[in-house]
């Protein structure tokens, strides 16, 4: 058996993977196994879609179907959101919601129920998820919509894939004039004025601010705040000939782990100086090409490579609106503190987000990138007390350490939801290491024992 | 742009095959016993290359039904032989119904369509037939040698329809891919940096068709590790576990 790790390269697990074809196949194989866990792209940071026995989606990738009058598309749940993008670009359509990447999977999409950076305009991919089809764990096939078995469609939106084994999903499409971005840069001093940019910039459909986590003091969370519209094709400059332009293959390609030591709080902090001056000194409106904005690190093949051997955590976490401000200087506060260094910060305000299991909240969400290294996860425990004490929660999808302790309180519908994944799944035969970390199968038997 | 046919067109490397002639805009039937499995990866063919791809029911094993399936697509011009059954050599060893099954697919069945279709060809001096052999046909050793019979035979029998359908404007090439990561091959333990992803099988074949090569070893390697493979003397390889 061999092992299997996500994007943070924690935790490894030793596991069966197996690669069904054809959604017979995969009917087959989940009722063989007493339980299974799907995995798309394995771009999910911890340990959402690992587990001793694992059924990856990556070959079920067929796009089905091309509604135009609709502008909407149903595809099998391995296919890549750049398959996708391939397929409709060039007809002048977009994804209606992206991740940083675009090497992850529709299936992994629902089940993370993912947002972008237009989170606070156009919600998560469920709200353009119109239908999918779902394998129970007795190998059933169930169809599933906002009318149809709704409670189970809303449960996987965001349900880790503890529901079922999405087959084939449907949904709706952005249409575009071109495949460029308007942007425009934002340099900031400090937290306050990130907050007061976010705050004037609701209207622009997409919003980010990268913070430089190493600055201390009153300059505690400079950074630059990367607005960002669909360029019309009106908008373009006259070099641009084409309006339609796919993006290009990953540039780099790290094959092997030696970079230990590239990235370390000197190089960082080179980095982010000069990041910070470069943009201070770019034109504050410019047009660039999607994938610069969506997916810069998708030029590196393996970007998580260069946090070295022991890997990456990251850590995404959203506080309600009314505590963000202060909650987030507290704990930027202790972060630097502690001496640990995060590397990488995004900072993003988000609308609400209604699901059983929906990550985001009113409020904004931090994300920051530590290398796994002494001290951090000690760090990461005190800052969990401090996130759910200030009413957020931790994003599960990234998730690889939270003990179960926080999970009702930053999840306080699981019960509600576990109610679901055992109506159709009475045996929980859809089971991940994360499941079983956050206690959510053995918690949820006991209280089902007591409630008896 | 040619018409291109797919016998076996459920394994990886003949969808990833496919999906490199399609994109080349050439039309497709893929063939296959329970075709309507592949309902999905035809349409998403069709949508993305905006090409026409037709399913068609085909069974390598029954030979009867072969000359009215290669009456119905006659009008072809590239067929492409991926069906093969590598069975397990253990259980053949003991078990003559395995046994049979290995040389009925991957031989006795292929050479009954390509024969069929190579008549076509022959009769309108235009066509190419691409056969999927295997280097276990090389030379034959205890792990696989029932399976590499037959596809010694499977390459012995192209060969030889290579030479006859050379004056008619007919062409054979024979492929043989060295390890290959596929569903076929599963479970089965492979040096890592010799084993070929099934998409570097399909460019290759579609580069043997372009330039029409006559015998490919893909990746290119194999050709040099099988030469020294049959180099070997035997009263020496037959002391050797392989």
């Amino acid at each position: 058996m061999p092992w299997v790790s996500n994007w943070g390269r924690y935790p490894k697990i030793k596991a069966e993977i197996s690669t069904p074809t054809f959604k017979n196949e995969s009917i087959s194989l989940i009722q063989s196994k007493n339980q299974i866990i799907n995995r798309g792209l394995g771009r999910s940071y911890g340990d959402a879609s690992l587990g001793k026995e694992i059924l990856s989606t990556v070959k079920l990738n067929n796009i089905i179907e091309f509604n135009k009058q609709k502008g909407s598309i149903r595809c099998e749940a391995g296919v890549s959101l750049e398959k996708i993008l391939n397929f409709i670009v060039p007809k002048g359509w977009f994804l209606p919601v992206t991740p940083g990447t675009k090497f992850i999977t529709v299936g992994g999409a629902i089940a993370s129920n993912i947002h972008g950076k237009n989170h606070h305009k156009e919600g998560c991919f469920s709200d353009h998820l119109i239908d999918f089809d779902i394998i129970l764990e007795d190998g059933q096939l169930l169809h599933c919509s906002r009318t149809e078995n709704a409670d189970l469609f809303e449960a996987s939106c965001g349900g880790l894939g503890l529901t079922g084994m999405i087959v084939t999903a449907r949904f709706y499409l952005k249409p575009i004039e071109t495949t460029f971005i308007r942007q425009t840069t934002l340099c900031t001093k400090g937290l306050e004025e990130v907050f007061y940019v976010f705050e004037k910039n609701q209207h622009a459909n997409y919003s980010v601010a990268w913070i430089d986590c190493l600055q201390k003091g009153k300059k505690l969370g400079k950074g630059v705040m990367l607005l960002g519209e669909h360029a019309l094709s009106d908008q373009l400059p006259s070099k641009i000939k084409k309006p339609f332009q796919l993006h290009t293959s990953p540039k780099v390609n790290l094959p092997i782990l030696f970079f230990d030591q590239v990235l370390n709080p000197w190089s960082v902090k080179t980095y982010n100086h000069l990041y910070y001056k470069n943009k201070k000194k770019e034109k504050k409106e410019r047009i660039l090409h999607y994938n610069s904005y969506f997916y810069p690190l998708d030029n590196f093949k393996n970007w998580n490579k260069f946090y070295g051997k022991k890997g990456l955590l990251q850590y995404q976490f959203v506080l309600p609106i009314a505590n963000s401000f202060q909650g987030l200087k507290l704990i930027l506060k202790k972060i630097e503190k502690s001496g640990l260094d995060p590397y990488l910060a995004v900072l993003k305000l988000m609308g609400s987000q209604r699901e059983l299991m929906a990550f985001p909240m009113k409020g904004y969400t931090l994300a920051l990138d530590f290398p796994i290294k002494k001290g951090v996860f000690k760090l990461l425990e005190e800052l969990d007390a401090m996130v759910h004490d200030l009413g957020g929660r931790i994003y599960l999808a990234k998730d690889a350490r939270m003990s179960a302790h926080w999970l009702l309180k930053g999840y306080p519908l699981i019960y509600e939801f576990m109610n679901i994944v055992q109506k159709y799944n009475p045996s929980m035969g859809f089971r991940s290491h994360l499941g079983e970390r956050l206690g959510i199968f053995k918690d949820y038997q006991e209280k089902m024992i007591l409630n008896v | 742009m040619s018409k291109i046919l797919i016998l076996g067109a459920t394994s990886d490397m003949s969808r990833a095959t496919a999906e490199k002639f399609a994109q080349n805009n050439h039309d497709l039937i893929l063939a296959a016993r329970n075709v309507s499995r592949l309902t999905h990866f035809q349409n998403d063919l069709s949508l993305r290359f905006e090409i026409e791809v037709i399913l068609a029911e085909f069974d390598a094993e029954n030979k009867k039904s072969h000359p009215e399936f290669a009456r119905k697509f006659k009008e072809v011009e590239v067929v492409l032989v991926f069906f093969g059954y590598l069975g397990s050599q253990h259980l053949a060893e003991k078990n003559w119904k395995e046994t049979h099954r290995i040389i009925d697919v991957n031989y006795v069945g292929a050479v009954s369509i390509v024969g069929i279709f190579a008549q076509y060809f022959k009769e309108r001096s235009q066509g190419i037939i691409i056969g999927i052999s295997s280097i276990a046909g090389d030379r034959g050793k205890q792990s696989n040698y029932i399976y590499g019979s037959a596809k010694a035979g499977f390459s012995i029998y192209l060969q030889g329809l290579r030479n006859r359908m050379y004056p008619y404007n007919v062409h054979i090439a024979t492929i043989k891919p060295g390890f290959t990561k596929t569903k076929m091959t599963e479970g089965s333990k492979f040096p890592s940096l010799l084993t070929a992803k099934s998409h570097t099988i399909a460019k290759a074949i579609y580069k043997a068709y372009r330039k029409k090569r006559n015998i490919v070893y893909t990746p290119t390697i194999w050709k040099l590790i099988m030469g020294i493979i049959c180099s070997i003397p035997e009263s020496a390889f037959k002391k050797l576990k392989m």
